[in-house]
């Protein structure tokens, strides 16, 4: 018999127009298989049709249902009610970005930062023969996986005191771009991190890296553009050059 | 169903909000907060320095006062302070330049190991030596 229990639900809520958001309370029984998301959309099918969330896939994939659930930034999808402590969970709507209503936010300002990084979404090297990693490599690692989710956006303190940082998911997206540019200007790319509200901007907090349900590791990321652009600042390389590679501003 | 619990207005800074953070973002947030007792402490300590224009027996009462237990438990967290953040600076400034950037929570871990031995020797060395 499958085991079910009843565990409470603390649900976020704001409509435009209302000065401030408040919680509503609903009880829900679920399974140990029972996810967040499942559960949110049985509180939208039962108790109130009103309730606004995000969600498509329910695997991972498409990165419409991150939240906040328990403080915590996670995808709704892929967690489990069973595997939060307690027998009451908050669910709120990721932080740093504007919202719309309930659990849902406003990723424009997102996407007005990761489109420009002009990252390709066609995967060239993937699954193909002459993608067998060379002796010395265990594997390759994926750096398109980005969901686009913003849960690293939502969990980085930078984000939630400098509206203008561009945030750890397009940083990401250009490192990606430095690495593979497939025709890319990756001068171009390098001269829009190289900004007080880019690479440098990050306070190494890691919590992007820690929440990111695609390994993208954005920390480590934003420290290889560093890296890139401290070594093309160095005096000596600027010399070999002939001058910069960007015009840094 | 029950509604209608109002969200209580934010009264920290958002890098604050500590629920569900990880080992880094809690090094992040007591680097912050060591950052800003620090640079409170200079402030005191340049403030008490003006004592040593007014004679020896104002400092020489400063210093009485200082070596008291109240005086030394605030040195303590001094302490703390001091070689918190200077190891998890370390730490940053190596991680920041792209080195052990995939081993940045062992490294931390290490340096606290450093810092708590520095910081019990540091501490019994106040107790012991002002008495």
């Amino acid at each position: 018999m499958t085991e079910q229990r009843t565990v409470q639900f603390r649900v976020f809520r704001y409509k435009q127009g209302r000065e401030r958001p408040w919680y509503d309370t609903f009880d829900v029984t679920v399974t140990p298989r029972t996810t967040v998301l499942e559960a949110l959309q049985f509180i939208r099918r039962v108790h109130d049709p009103s309730l606004m969330l995000r969600h498509s896939c329910h695997h991972a994939s498409c990165g419409t249902c991150g939240m906040r659930i328990n403080g915590q930034e996670r995808l709704a999808c892929i967690t489990r009610v069973h595997d939060i402590a307690g027998e009451r969970v908050t669910v709120e709507p990721l932080a740093n970005l504007p919202i719309i209503g309930d659990l849902v936010v406003d990723m424009k300002a997102f996407y007005a930062k990761f489109t420009p990084m002009a990252m390709p979404l066609i995967r060239h090297s993937e699954f193909l023969p002459e993608a067998e990693p060379p002796e010395g490599v265990d594997t390759y690692t994926r750096l398109e996986n980005c969901i686009e989710c913003g849960l690293c956006v939502s969990v980085c303190p930078v984000a939630a005191s400098d509206p203008l940082y561009l945030g750890p998911a397009a940083l990401a997206a250009a490192w990606r771009v430095v690495q593979e540019p497939r025709g890319q200007n990756v001068p171009e790319i390098l001269a829009q991190v190289d900004t007080a509200h880019g690479c440098w901007r990050c306070h190494i907090a890691m919590e992007c890296s820690a929440v990111c349900p695609s390994h993208v590791d954005p920390g480590a990321a934003i420290m290889a553009l560093r890296g890139t652009l401290i070594r093309q600042h160095l005096p000596w390389r600027r010399k070999q050059q002939g001058g910069d590679a960007h015009e840094p501003r | 169903m029950n509604r209608g619990e109002l969200v209580p207005r934010r009264r920290w800074p958002a890098w604050f909000d500590v629920r569900g953070r990880h080992v880094s973002g809690w090094a992040f947030i007591l680097n912050r907060l060591t950052g800003l007792g620090l640079v409170l402490y200079l402030i005191i300590h340049l403030w008490v320095l003006r004592l040593l224009t007014q004679g020896e027996a104002r400092w020489n009462a400063f210093i009485a006062l200082a070596k008291t237990p109240p005086f030394l438990v605030l040195d303590t967290i001094l302490f703390f302070g001091i070689i918190y953040h200077a190891l998890n600076g370390i730490r940053l400034t190596l991680v920041g330049l792209g080195i052990g950037v995939s081993a940045h929570k062992r490294m931390f871990w290490v340096l606290m190991g450093i810092g708590l031995v520095l910081f019990v020797l540091s501490t019994w060395g106040l107790w012991t030596m002002t008495k």
